[in-house]
C-alpha cells in the first residue's frame, strides 16, 4: 500500500499538517487501511529527505505545514500513470492454504473451503451493509461528497474482491467434486477416507493450485486484512 | 428479534423423493425459523434441495415429514381451503422459472392474486400498476408475457410476489434474468421490504446477492452445513460511516 503516494495526492491540494493528513487518508478510504500519526510523520520525513515535500511554516494553531513540491508532483503524475503491477502476486495465504489442503491426511478440503466460504460471505454482509449507507450518504450530497464518494469506492472494491474469492471457493468445491466423480478406481485412499475430494483429488493437484496464481489479485484476503 | 414469533418455521423437514432405488432424499432434517424483518439467503450447490426448501415453505409441495408454520397456521395440517387463502394473501413467491399466465397482461398477472382475494379489480390494478412502477416496469403494464423480455418478466413476476401487505416472501433465483444492476434493485427492493417488516428467503448462487440477507444458510446435499452468524450492522468499519 502506498503511504507515501496518498500522502503527495493530498498534499496536491494544499499545505496541510501530519494529523490532518491521516485524517483525510482515512476519510477516503474509511480508514479500511488505518495509518497511525507516526507512520504519517515517517512518511513525511522521508518525502522531505527525498525533495518531494517541503516544510512551509506553521498554521494558526501552530501545526507544521508541508507543501508539495515540483519533483513531488512529477512522482504523483507518474504513480497516477503507471498501472498496478499484477505480474508478481502478492503471496495470497488463502491460496497456499488451499494448495496445502489438496491431499492432506490430517484435513478436509472441503472443510477449509466452507469455513473460509462463510467468513467470505459474512464479509460481503458487512460490507454490503455499509454500501447501503456510504449509498445513501452520498444521494444526500454535501460537503464531505468527495470522501463519501471516494469511501463507496473503496467498499465496492472489498465487494467486487470478496465476491471473486466466494466464487473461486465455490468453483473449487465443484471441481473436486467432478474430479472425485471421474477419478479411476473411485473408492479414497488411506489419507482421508470420508472425504471424496481430497484424496482422489490429489493427482491433479496442479490443476486445482494453478488456479489461484491466475485470479491472485482478486483474491487477496482482504477480510483477513482485519 | 428473538421474543418476537417467527414467520417461518421449519421444524425437522425432509422430503424424499420416488422410491426404492430412485429414492432421492431432497431435504434431510431441515430446522431454520425466520423472523419479521428477516432476509435470510440460501445458498448451496445445485441440487442441494434448495428449491424444494422453497416450495415446501410456500405450501407449493408437502414435505415427507416434519413441519411448516407459517405465523400461526401449521400448513402441512391446514386445510385446502386455508392454505390457498395463506397463499394468496400472506406469501409471496417468486419462481425460479417466472411462471406468469401468457394470457394474460402484466398488470393482470400481478392483480390476480389481489383479486382472487376479494379485492375491487378497480384497485387491485391501481395496487399492480403501482407495483409495476416501483420495478420501473410501469409503461409494460397492458403487455402480455411473450411481449417482455426474460428480465421484464421477471420483474413482473417479483412485483406480483410483492403487491398487498405479504408477510413472507419467498424467492427463487430472482435475479437469474437480469443484469446485475437490475439485479441489485431486485435485491434492494427485498430487501426494503424486509427492513419494513416482512420476512423473507431468498435462494441464489450469487454471493453478491447474498450478501443483501441477515444470514446466509448454506445447505449441502438436503442439510444445513452451516450459516453465517448475525452481527451487529455497525461492528466492522463503522465509524467512518457514522460520521459521514
Ligand atoms: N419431482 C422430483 N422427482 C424426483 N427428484 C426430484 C424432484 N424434484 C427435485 N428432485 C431432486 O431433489 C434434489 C433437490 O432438487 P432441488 O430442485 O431442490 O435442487 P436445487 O438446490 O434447487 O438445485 P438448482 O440450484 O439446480 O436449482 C435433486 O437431486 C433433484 O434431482
Ligand atoms: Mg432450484
Amino acid at each position: 500500500m502506498s503511504i507515501r503516494h496518498g500522502l503527495l495526492a493530498l498534499l496536491e491540494r494544499g499545505p496541510r499538517y501530519g494529523s490532518q493528513l491521516r485524517t483525510e487518508f482515512e476519510s477516503r478510504t474509511g480508514a479500511t487501511w488505518p495509518l497511525n500519526v507516526g507512520q504519517v510523520y515517517t512518511t513525511l520525513s522521508r518525502l522531505e529527505r527525498d525533495g518531494m515535500v517541503a516544510q512551509s511554516g506553521e498554521d494558526a494553531a501552530g501545526h507544521a505545514l508541508y507543501t508539495i513540491t515540483e519533483d513531488g508532483r512529477t512522482e504523483l503524475r507518474t504513480w497516477f500513470e503507471k498501472p498496478v503491477d499484477r505480474t508478481s502476486p502478492a503471496r495470497d495465504e488463502l491460496a497456499i492454504k488451499l494448495a496445502m489442503a489438496v491431499g492432506a491426511p490430517s484435513v478436509d478440503i472441503r472443510d477449509v473451503i466452507q469455513s473460509q466460504r462463510r467468513h467470505t460471505v459474512k464479509a460481503m454482509q458487512d460490507y454490503t451493509r455499509l454500501k447501503a449507507q456510504a449509498l445513501a450518504a452520498v444521494e444526500r450530497g454535501g460537503a464531505r461528497e468527495r470522501d463519501d464518494v471516494a469511501w463507496l469506492l473503496v467498499l465496492e472494491q472489498l465487494i467486487f474482491q470478496t465476491e471473486a474469492e466466494a466464487r473461486w471457493l465455490d468453483h473449487c468445491e465443484s471441481r473436486l467434486i467432478r474430479l472425485s466423480a471421474t477419478a479411476p478406481g473411485a473408492p479414497a485412499g488411506p489419507a482421508a477416507p470420508t472425504v471424496p475430494g481430497a484424496s482422489a483429488a490429489a493427482p491433479e493437484a496442479p490443476a486445482v493450485s494453478a488456479a489461484p496464481r491466475a485470479h491472485d489479485t482478486s483474491t487477496t484476503g482482504t477480510p483477513g486484512a482485519r | 428479534m428473538s421474543t418476537q414469533q417467527p414467520v417461518l418455521q421449519l421444524q425437522n423437514l425432509t422430503r424424499v423423493h420416488g422410491s426404492g432405488a430412485t429414492e432421492v432424499h431432497a431435504l434431510r432434517g431441515i430446522d431454520l425459523a425466520v423472523y419479521p424483518g428477516e432476509l435470510v439467503a440460501v445458498m448451496g450447490p445445485s441440487g442441494s434441495g434448495k428449491s424444494t426448501l422453497l416450495t415446501i415453505a410456500g405450501g407449493l409441495d408437502t414435505p415427507s415429514s416434519g413441519r411448516v408454520i407459517v405465523e400461526d397456521t401449521d400448513i402441512t395440517a391446514a386445510s385446502v381451503k386455508e392454505l390457498a387463502a395463506l397463499r394468496r394473501r400472506s406469501i409471496g413467491y417468486v419462481f425460479q422459472d417466472y411462471n406468469l399466465i401468457p394470457a394474460l397482461t402484466a398488470a393482470e398477472n400481478v392483480a390476480l392474486p389481489r383479486e382472487l382475494d376479494g379485492t375491487s379489480a378497480r384497485k387491485a390494478r391501481v395496487e399492480a400498476v403501482a407495483a409495476l412502477e416501483e420495478m420501473g416496469l410501469g409503461h409494460l403494464a397492458d403487455r402480455f408475457p411473450d411481449e417482455m423480455s426474460g428480465g421484464q418478466q421477471q420483474r413482473v413476476a417479483i412485483a406480483r410476489a410483492l403487491v398487498g401487505d405479504r408477510r413472507l416472501v419467498l424467492a427463487d433465483e430472482p435475479t437469474g434474468a437480469l443484469d446485475s444492476e437490475t439485479g441489485e434493485s431486485v435485491l434492494a427492493l427485498l430487501r426494503s421490504r424486509c427492513d419494513a417488516g416482512a420476512a423473507g428467503v431468498l435462494v441464489t448462487h450469487e454471493p453478491r446477492f447474498a450478501a443483501w440477507a441477515d444470514r446466509v444458510v448454506f445447505l449441502r446435499d438436503g442439510a444445513i452445513v452451516d450459516q453465517t452468524v448475525r452481527s451487529d450492522a455497525d461492528s466492522l468499519l463503522s465509524g467512518q460511516v457514522a460520521e459521514a
